[in-house]
């Protein structure tokens, strides 16, 4: 398998050189999700989560690389189903993840939504619904409503989708009104191969989905998402480029699913063609060793990152085992925000 | 002078934009076109920044209302005519719908629904949709008969934290006129007694209040006194007016626009007969719709819907019962 390295006699791209710290937090925050999914695996199996449990095994790097480019404090983000890592890294605390996937009622949904529909949208984290394509123009709709008070100025508003996302209506009347209005978007396109067990060739016939963006009136970027200094490269540039003006943004990140759609699924139908491929390549593996050859951390210290994650994750997870789940005796069964109008 | 139905959604409009800066518009031709059936005439003019016009994306659009609530907007989306708002279903039901539910965010959003018949229409400019929305939990179901209701629950429904469908029927649009928008006399899910009566209950809401209303008047030639009960929201559905005047009259037909199978009418029975049985001296009637998709010629269409023809029948049957 090719792995792209940084050789350490070669000099630093710029990139590189000008964004190491960003370069570490974004390698930091694949180490958490990773740890943090590998441990909901567990914890599904084992039966403790009911549901289920969906993965964004391989996607760390693509996800990531947004949340990390991302504002907390002004930005949008409305993540899909493999984005636990964008979800950390935008500052989603690892506890909101445990309570939702355990059923805690002290959790962002209190037990009436699970695993990875979470948010908390007045902090500008919608929560995803399950049919695919429909945050984009919730994320747009968030945005013109910036823009109507005057409050628009250097917010970006991110949104993600798979390559199956990408054939359905919603998203694509989304992208066009995000184009039409011009909005400071970054759409990100994880062409993972797989819409659960769906190939990309029975999902579309253009021959890269990025080819879609001149026809949606939007720029287009595409990248080897399991490649950390590529990825994360291009991700950041594409969020800059919709703070400054550009308008809507669609990164397609290259990269193959490295789990099942859920782990009910051992995504047996990968031909291990793939698997062996460039797209298959591990982009922690891939990131880890870029980080470390390009002198930004040490071996030990990456391992140390692990452990930290480790800790973190178990009190986290710890937490949340202890707390109440939802008393459907006490629940005020309340699906109306108005006083009065439900009898 | 007069107001007519589609001037006084227009005012409620116009003074919900200068009153509230949350408020905006957006919908196919809304703008400078001023809407397919001008009910946002000259509004973009002084409001260019909160009248939008859309693409034809009815997903899209009701997504980005979505958007705009959350982030403390109070957005009116205008369908061209109900019956696309199929294609924004989804978003209506699934995200809009149980939004408030799941996250503890509301989302404070008004759906403009320009439903039912006109001659000629055809079967898909004519839909009634209050039975779809109004079968979710989480959404507002306003069915406005009159022009002061019209005027006053639009501004009721911008006002309310949750999402409403709010179901304008296209046949009042320019037909239904009165001198002027009466003061507001009942609250948002209070039904009205139209005309009092004391031999048979005709519950029913929109445009067939007005039918009702007719058949009413000619049963009265012949001595009968028909209550007829405007339900004005039918979610939620006052069964406390209801089902008194079912106690005073003893006989019940409901009576709707929409489709046969399921829907507002077969939810007033099933509540009536539920809760107030022992009230009835004869099974309760429905007259609907037929249960064919809304032919396009006027001779067909006005035979599909329930007519004061078909209403008088029904409680000629009733009566005898």
């Amino acid at each position: 398998m090719e792995s792209p390295s940084v050789s350490p006699s070669a000099p630093l791209s710029r990139f590189v050189s000008e964004q190491g710290d960003l370069i570490r937090l974004t390698l930091r925050q694949m180490i958490l999700s990773r740890t943090l999914e590998a441990k909901f695996s567990s914890l599904y199996k084992a039966g403790k989560i009911v549901g289920g449990v969906y993965l964004g095994t391989g996607q760390e790097a693509f996800s990531a690389s947004l949340g990390c480019s991302l504002k907390q404090d002004r930005d949008i983000f409305a993540p899909l189903i493999r984005d636990q890592a964008g979800r950390t890294a935008f500052g989603e605390p690892l506890i909101e993840a445990t309570q939702t996937y355990l059923g805690s009622a002290l959790g962002p949904m209190r037990g009436r939504d699970g695993n990875i529909h979470r948010g908390r949208p007045a902090e500008r984290r919608p929560a995803m619904i399950s049919h695919l394509g429909a945050s984009v123009s919730v994320v747009a709709g968030m945005l013109v409503a910036r823009r109507m008070k005057g409050e628009l100025e250097g917010v970006v508003g991110a949104t993600c989708a798979g390559d199956g996302a990408t054939s359905t209506g919603a998203f694509h009347e989304g992208i066009n009104l995000a184009a039409v209005e011009r909005l400071p978007m970054v759409i990100m396109v994880a062409d993972n191969q797989f819409a659960y067990s769906t190939p990309r060739a029975c999902q579309f016939a253009c021959e890269e989905l990025v080819d879609r963006a001149r026809g949606y009136g939007v720029t287009g970027r595409e990248v080897d998402a399991t490649d950390l200094l590529s990825c994360l490269e291009v991700v950041h540039n594409a969020v800059e480029a919709a703070r400054s003006g550009e308008g809507p943004q669609m990164v397609v990140g290259k990269l193959l699913r490295l789990c099942g759609h859920g782990e009910h699924d051992d995504g047996s139908y990968v031909p291990p063609e793939i698997r062996s491929s460039t797209l298959g390549r591990d982009c922690l593996e891939v990131g880890i060793r870029q980080v470390v050859d390009s002198g930004l951390a040490s071996e030990e210290e990456i391992e140390m990152w692990h452990e930290e994650a480790a800790t973190d994750i178990q009190a986290a997870v710890a937490k949340a085992q202890t707390e109440p789940g939802p008393d459907p005796y006490h629940d005020d069964w309340q699906a109306y925000a108005s006083k009065g109008v439900q009898r | 002078m007069s107001v007519t139905y589609i001037d006084a959604i227009h005012q409620a409009q116009e003074e919900l934009l200068n009153d509230r800066e949350e408020v905006f518009l957006y919908g196919q031709d809304i703008g400078s076109f001023g809407g397919a059936f001008k009910a946002t005439k000259g509004l973009q003019d002084a409001h260019p920044e909160r009248v939008l016009d859309s693409p034809i994306s009815e997903d899209a659009m009701v997504g980005l209302a979505i958007g705009a609530a959350i982030s403390g907007m109070r957005p009116i989306v205008e369908m061209q005519f109900a019956d696309f708002s199929s294609i924004a279903f989804n978003q209506i039901v699934n995200n809009a719908g149980t939004h408030y539910y799941r996250t503890g965010v509301p989302i404070p959003l008004t759906v403009r629904l320009p439903c039912g018949g006109t001659p000629g229409s055809g079967p898909f400019h004519s839909q009634m949709v209050e039975s779809l929305y109004g079968h979710y939990p989480g959404l507002l179901v306003m069915t406005p008969a009159t022009v002061s209701d019209a005027y006053h629950m639009l501004k009721e429904a911008v006002g309310l934290d949750d999402p409403v469908l709010f179901c304008e029927h296209k046949f009042l649009y320019r037909w239904l006129k009165t001198t002027a928008i009466e003061p507001d006399l009942l609250p948002f899910g209070v039904a009205r007694i139209t005309r009092p009566g004391k031999h048979a209950t005709v519950v029913t809401y929109s445009a067939m209040v007005h039918e009702a209303v007719r058949a009413a008047d000619r049963m009265a030639a012949e001595g009968w006194e028909i209550e007829v009960v405007d339900l004005r929201s039918v979610k939620p559905l006052d069964m406390d007016t209801v089902i008194a005047s079912v106690a005073r009259t003893g006989r019940l037909l409901a009576l709707g626009e929409a489709f046969p199978w399921g829907g507002v009418t077969a939810e007033v029975v099933s509540q009536v007969v539920a809760e107030g049985f022992h009230l009835l001296d004869a099974p309760p009637m429905r007259l609907n719709a037929k249960d064919t998709p809304i032919p396009y010629h006027p001779d067909l269409w006005a035979s599909h819907r329930p007519t004061p023809e078909s209403i008088v029948q029904s409680l000629r049957q009733l009566l005898t019962l």
